[in-house]
């Protein structure tokens, strides 16, 4: 059967990159090894009556422009903001990062009046940085290397884009990408407790310490989404992390393609060094000009592909990308709502984020129980009970608990996860939780644990990298996935990728798939279905 | 230090809210930062009326306020502001402006000279970040006091009258900018000659554990003198009259600024007499030097519009159509019986005299008219009655 | 202008002095005022133990800039090398030493496909390290487009990037932020070969091997040259005092004058321009300029203060990252040591403890919370095996630059350096049985020893951490990366500023420069 684009996996950038070829009157078929579609963005009925949002858990990146032109509301997908956040401290205290701006300042006042001004100027700072990044999401990268015209002015865009910044902005955005998110944070804070709060956006799904230069600039990935033109804010997908791929599914088949669930593709097949169609696993053989992956690079190009058909010097691009796991997450059933007393009763912020570790030294000392090959004793947990706030979720006065848990390595000190490594590190989540809420255990009907093997397995993910690949500069803009492959072809014609390994990279923002779709339907002649990003001004 | 459960309270009361509460007929009422105050109490035009003919009082309480005391105040002060602080005596205010680097203004307050060396700032915006960051070598010591101190600005031609019945003798001769010591209820009340209005008037200081009582006995010493509460709305009319700026409003706080190019600087602000070079170095000289030597991009102007439209965030053309520059501020004044508004246009545009337009928008019963405006470029305060200025001050 | 103009430089460091150098022969009227007693600042040879002399600080040349070795006629001054090219030996106990050539391996263990793979390296490093190394000696541009003759500087170094040719950019794009681990890991299998690459880009810096940017800091170590020999490790004939001693006879025939024990109090200051300093004795020095070799917060924040500065700028200085992590060692011994498994030939070469990755970055690990290494990494010289004046007959003096000794040691260095020294000498023994037998004096140099005996903030070599948030137009910070400061009249030419620490030079000649260029 002959289409004219075949989607590898129907995750949600696959999905959104196929509804974009859809709409531009492609066949497209989507093939999705898993018997549901949305990859790691889903939602999962694991104990019943509960739904489990088993990997991604928040939507704040999705863009805006994308939600828009793919009608994503009118195919049922409703984003509801949530509560702000909190950090708990080990002497009993909290610091709320309440929504409201003056009640979040005079919280912050109370561990340091100064760091309270000093959180206008943090804004101020990390705004323009989102600003500067906003501006390319949903763009191809330039090759510098490279003096195409297209090329060319791409990279006089983003000359401009710098300009724009003024002089010292200029020195603050280079600054910005090499120092760490210590370091910076340095830079505006005095209290331990607050430097830790802002920390851990610098190191999410990362493999990298609150140390490690370059973790500032990850910061953005978590501060440059928005809701409703709210900057930095985050929401839930009402129904789950699944209602996202449902929509965009929805989307897909709206304009004409097809989704095939239980379909693994086993190989990708080229003839004449192009890329001419799959082979499932169960040698069904499906046959198009245009193969789209949105699987990992180290997937698509080391087990999907004939080692023959690339070059050696790619295949060794191919092993060498950064791909390392480095969180879990727990999924808790919760037959009622814990208690968290040092927030104090009716304080918004039970619905919010919560988080544990309150210093900047706790963050670094759990990253290197990570570098020594063992999760984190002491681990960086972002916790949240969506059921709070979507009603969905779970039966009424029942709550659903998510737990993303930083860091968890893909090997214990060199072997395989056992299921008494996934219990005792069950236990240290566990024990970090029930140090701040007594009865919290007592009220855990389910659990379910997560290491990046699991999200290797069910999700395909190697390693179990959240982000498809590691977000440092190497790796990212025109380094993304590889230097030289950054514009979604890959080195065999007809190949292209667009996965959380492509620019802009993870986190649920459906750019990737989008910006894909712009180069497949160039290169087809065909006229882009894809929107451009809105202006910031 | 606030309490874990602060958050149960999302707003604060100002010291004086039992009484501006009571008087809310309206139930208006906006949040100044952690504060609630009141927009108006009953009537705007009442109460706008009472700062030009009788006796105005508006709670400033959650004005900004901070402490700077120390051997290096003076010189931690001049190194902060652009304006000489050596020249603010004690028991003297002086209005300022502060830069950063780049010479762009961050916030516009008054320093209170309350004793020699112990120096209060007032601003609109919290500046605990900069003040500790300009304090680098500096020995001095920086505290926020913002909620220690309530204040209350009387004002009004019956202001002086009013604080005589009060019981402060010799108000009369405090000459404007000048700040007076009074005993008060078993305590100090601090008044200076100083306000918002353009008009006769004074901004009184105190303990907020005895503001009550200063409420109280002021507005019964006002009972005779037209003594009324008023609200921000027409605190605001009186501003603009006297030609004013406000931060956020005419210009943006270049430490909030995220776009560069949106921040002005203090000659584009029409402060240039609080640049002073002659004194020692302060953050922004070398920037203000440079952009006095090359010139500065805008200016900001104070137009005399055409007409009775107010000209609401109109543009502004030259005489050739050319777009120069936007309205910021903008009012009918009772006072001077013009439209009035401040504009911040390019340079070399608004030279005082010039003729320029504006683009004003309008509605009468649901149709919207556009008409290009006449303006002229004026000089100084729209509305600047003597009184203002007079010592001794008059009692009516 | 008919008067010559007049120039004081603070600090007679090597910059100090090849700025003065540089400046005098431009014309101008220069004296060199220095708070030691000899000029050389952190670059002298000094007697630790009667007998016994050693380079105090930096005891290894290979930064120093061939054009100003020529240009100042250093050899004719009295520079020459005891040795000029050190080559790496990677001591581990248990494998035989290993011994690396920039791209060639000497002696050990090692696969055909790891040498190859190191060739392909080392040639590809010094292709990068060139693009570095074009740098030094620019001053860095100013990035603000407002017209060409900002643009030109600018462009200059993405051409030099762009003339890598395609490949190498691309590589060199990639590569340029990441940490040395994983470009390492990509190529090699041998441990030691790994492990000796990883301390040239952690030495004198508070990364670790996983941390990003330390690829940069190991291209930095490259882009210098001895004898036109670049990446070569060289050591002067009578130590680093050598270098200085010759600086000073090329700064004096220029017509330099050098007051030594002249501490610089405050820089004064009148009606916004430095005019001249005020020595701690009281007396003033009036200059038409002034140059600091001192570091940027020394100068800017404690001889200048931050009050004749703006604010935000006085706050990045305030917040420049100068944290020194390395320290010193140096003993007098009485005899030659041994060490295990290292041919004889081979123990007056670069002698370095860092088997293998991980033990760096373990050794890292705790100066991230203020401790110091329990198993430190060292690079370690016997310079008296090829100097004589350097030991009595029949003795060795060991110099040893020892990591990660933390300057903010929790704790204090008060307490600290006893154990931080048994646990260096731990590892000695270790690696040279019998080596603690041989000691008949002990020096270490810890960063805050560093501080008080050279004047340097934090005790950092570099004056202030290597890295790229602080090179070119950010070093030492944005607004007075051109050398010039703030202030009028007053300039920067020490390692704060670009290119960077290490005893080059690059500094004092581009700030000499930028002083006798501008009005």
């Amino acid at each position: 059967m002959k289409y004219d684009a075949i989607v590898i996996g129907a995750g949600h950038n696959g999905l959104c990159n196929a509804a974009f070829l859809a709409r531009a009157g492609l066949e497209v078929l989507v093939l999705e090894s898993n018997s549901y579609v949305g990859g790691a963005a889903v939602s999962r009925e694991l104990h019943p009556h509960w739904t489990y949002s088993n990997c991604s858990y928040v939507c704040g990146l999705l863009r805006p422009e994308i939600y828009r032109s793919l009608e994503l509301a009118r195919h049922g997908l409703q984003i509801v903001p949530y509560g702000g956040g909190v950090t708990f401290t080990r002497d009993g205290d909290i610091l709320g990062g309440y929504l409201d701006k003056d009640l979040k300042r005079r919280e912050l006042a109370r561990h340091s009046a100064r760091d309270a001004d000093a959180y206008m100027r943090y804004g101020r700072d990390t705004m323009r940085q989102c600003r500067l990044i906003r501006s390319l999401l949903l763009r191809t990268p330039p090759d510098p290397s490279s003096l195409r015209w297209r090329d060319l002015r791409e990279m006089m865009h983003v000359g401009k884009e710098f300009a724009k910044l003024g002089e010292a902005g200029i020195y603050d955005t280079m600054r910005f990408y090499t120092l760490s998110i210590a370091d910076y944070l340095n830079e505006y804070f005095e209290s331990d407790v607050v430097k830790a709060n802002f920390a851990g956006s610098g190191i999410i799904g990362t493999a990298l310490g609150v140390q490690s230069p370059g973790t500032a600039y990850v910061l953005l990935h978590h501060y440059m989404g928005d809701v409703d033109g709210q900057m930095g804010a985050w929401g839930f997908a009402r129904g789950g992390m699944g209602a996202v791929s449902q929509a965009l599914a929805a989307a897909v088949q709206a304009h004409g393609g097809e989704i095939k669930v239980d379909a693994p593709v086993a190989r990708i097949l080229t003839r004449g060094g192009r890329a001419c169609g799959v082979a499932l696993a169960n040698g069904d053989e499906y046959y198009a000009d245009t193969v789209v992956s949105n699987v990992d690079p180290k997937r698509t190009f080391l087990k999907l592909m004939d080692p023959g058909d690339l070059q050696p010097e790619f295949l060794a691009r191919a092993r060498n990308f950064k791909i390392r796991g480095s969180s879990g997450k727990l999924n808790i059933a919760l037959d009622g709502l814990p208690d968290f007393p040092a927030l104090g009763a009716g304080n918004p912020l039970i619905s919010g984020d919560m988080h544990f570790l309150d210093s900047l030294e706790r963050y670094e000392r759990a990253y290197d129980d990570w570098k020594n090959g063992s999760w984190s004793k002491d681990p960086y947990l972002d916790l949240l009970m969506p059921s709070l706030t979507d009603p969905t979720m779970t039966p009424p006065g029942k709550h659903m608990m998510s737990v993303f848990v930083q860091y968890v390595p893909v090997k214990v000190n060199g072997h395989d996860w056992t299921d008494a490594d996934r219990e005792a590190f069950k236990q240290t989540v566990f024990d970090q939780i029930a140090r701040y809420s007594p009865n919290f255990r007592s009220l855990v009907l389910h659990a379910e644990v997560r290491t990046p093997r699991e999200l290797e397995a069910e999700v395909g993910l190697t390693e179990g990298n959240i982000f498809q690949g590691e977000l440092t500069f190497d790796q990212l803009f025109f380094n993304r996935p590889f230097p030289g492959y950054a514009q979604y072809r890959a080195p065999v014609r007809g190949l292209y990728m667009c996965g959380s390994a492509t620019h802009p990279g993870g986190g649920v923002m459906a750019a990737p798939g989008a910006n894909a779709a712009r180069e497949i339907l160039r290169d087809l002649h065909r006229g882009s279905t894809v929107p451009e990003g809105w202006s910031d001004d | 230090m606030l309490a874990r459960d602060h958050f149960r309270q999302l707003v604060c009361e100002t010291p004086f809210h039992p009484r501006t509460a009571a008087l809310n007929q309206l139930n208006l009422w906006h949040r100044w930062r952690d504060h609630t105050v009141a927009d108006a109490y009953f009537d705007v035009g009442m109460e706008y009326n009472a700062i030009r003919n009788s006796c105005a009082v508006f709670d400033l309480s959650p004005m900004t306020k901070h402490l700077i005391t120390g051997p290096d105040a003076l010189a931690y002060m001049n190194r902060l502001v652009t304006r000489d602080v050596a020249k603010i005596k004690p028991a003297r205010v002086g209005y300022c402006v502060w830069c950063d680097d780049a010479g762009q203004v961050i916030d516009d307050g008054t320093i209170f000279h309350l004793r020699e060396g112990v120096y209060r700032l007032c601003s609109q915006e919290r500046q605990l970040d900069w003040l500790h960051s300009s304090a680098l070598g500096f020995d001095v010591r920086i505290v926020e006091e913002t909620n220690d101190v309530a204040g209350l600005a009387v004002q009004g031609p019956t202001s002086c009258a009013v604080l005589k019945s009060l019981g402060l003798a010799g108000i009369e001769t405090l000459t404007p900018f000048g700040l007076r010591s009074f005993p008060f209820a078993g305590g100090t009340l601090e008044v200076s000659r100083t306000g918002y209005t353009g008009d006769l008037g004074y901004e009184l200081w105190i303990n907020p554990e005895r503001a009550l009582q200063l409420w109280d006995a002021l507005f019964a010493a006002g009972a005779d003198h037209g003594i009324r509460a008023i609200g921000t709305l027409a605190l605001e009319m009186s501003r603009i009259e006297a030609g004013f700026i406000q931060a956020g409003v005419d210009f943006l706080p270049a430490d909030r600024a995220v776009r560069v190019d949106r921040t002005r600087s203090p000659f584009e602000l029409d402060l240039g007499r609080l640049v002073d070079f002659s004194k020692p170095n302060f953050t922004g000289r070398r920037a203000l030097l440079e952009e006095q030597h090359r010139g500065s991009r805008y200016r900001l102007v104070r137009l005399d519009v055409e007409g009775n439209k107010p000209a609401k965030d109109a543009y502004i053309y030259d005489q050739r159509r050319t777009n120069v520059g936007v309205v910021t501020s903008s009012m009918w004044s009772p006072a001077a019986k013009a439209s009035i508004a401040l504009a911040s246009v390019k340079m070399p545009w608004g030279a005082p005299g010039e003729e320029l337009a504006a683009e004003i928008y309008y509605q009468k019963e649901l149709k919207w008219n556009r008409f290009m405006a006449r303006c002229r470029v004026v000089e100084g305060a729209f509305f600047d009655p003597p009184r203002r200025r007079a010592t001794p001050a008059a009692d009516r | 202008m008919t008067e010559r103009q007049t120039v004081v430089v603070i600090g007679a460091g090597h910059n100090g002095l090849v700025c003065a150098t540089y400046l005098a022969r431009a014309g101008r009227k220069v004296l060199v005022v220095e708070a030691a007693a000899q000029p050389g600042g952190a670059a002298i040879t000094r007697e630790f133990a009667p007998g016994y002399r050693v380079s105090a600080v930096a005891h290894l040349l290979h930064l120093l800039d061939p054009v100003i070795e020529r240009e100042l006629a250093l050899a004719r001054h009295g520079l020459s090398y005891a040795r000029s090219s050190l080559v790496n030996v990677s001591l581990s106990p248990g494998r035989p030493a290993l011994s690396l050539d920039g791209g060639d391996v000497i002696a050990g263990e090692v696969s055909p496909a790891d040498r190859s793979a190191l060739q392909v390296h080392a040639a590809r490093m010094q292709k990068f390290a060139r693009v570095i190394a074009r740098q030094h000696a620019r001053v860095p541009p100013r990035l603000r487009f407002e017209s060409w003759h900002d643009v030109l500087p600018a462009a200059a170094v993405a051409l030099d990037i762009r003339l890598l040719g395609r490949k190498d950019m691309r590589e060199f794009l990639r590569i340029a932020t990441m940490n040395i681990y994983d470009v390492l890991e990509e190529q090699f299998e041998h441990a030691g070969i790994k492990g000796v690459l990883a301390l040239d880009a952690v030495l004198g810096t508070r990364l670790g091997p996983r941390s990003g940017n330390s690829v940069y800091t190991a291209l930095y170590r490259q882009s210098g040259s001895v004898n036109g020999r670049s990446g070569a490790l060289a050591l002067p004939q009578g130590g680093m005092g050598a270098v200085s001693n010759a600086l000073v006879s090329a700064a004096r025939i220029a017509g330099v004058e050098i007051r030594c024990g002249a501490q610089v109090e405050e820089i004064i200051v009148r009606e916004g321009r430095a005019t001249g300093v005020r020595l701690r004795n009281g007396e003033e020095l009036r200059a038409d300029r002034v140059v600091s070799n001192a570091d940027p917060k020394t100068t800017l924040l404690r001889l200048l203060g931050a009050r004749h500065l703006e604010t935000e700028f006085a706050r990045r200085v305030q917040q420049l990252r100068a944290v020194g992590t390395a320290a010193k060692l140096h003993l007098a011994l009485s005899g030659r040591p041994q060490f295990r498994g290292l041919p004889a030939g081979l123990l007056g070469e670069r002698l370095v403890i860092a088997p293998d990755l991980d033990y760096i970055e373990s050794a890292f690990n705790p100066a991230k919370y203020g401790e110091f290494s329990a198993q430190p990494i060292m690079e370690v010289t016997l310079p008296s095996l090829h100097d004589a004046s350097l030991a009595p007959a029949g003795h060795e003096v060991l110099s040893a630059v020892v990591q990660y000794a933390p300057y903010d040691l929790k704790g204090g260095w008060a307490a600290g350096k006893r154990p931080f020294l048994a646990a260096i000498m731990a590892v000695l023994e270790e690696h040279a049985p019998g080596i603690g037998a041989l000691v008949q004096h002990a020096e270490l140099l810890t960063p805050l020893d560093i501080e008080q005996q050279f004047g340097i903030t934090g005790g950092h070599w570099h004056h202030g951490e290597l890295a790229l948030d602080q090179f070119m137009m950010l070093r030492p910070v944005a607004g007075a990366a051109q050398y010039a400061t703030p202030v009028a009249g007053l300039y920067l030419c020490g390692a704060g500023c670009h290119p960077g620490g290490g005893i080059m030079g690059s500094a004092g000649r581009n700030a000499a420069r930028v002083i006798a260029g501008g009005r």
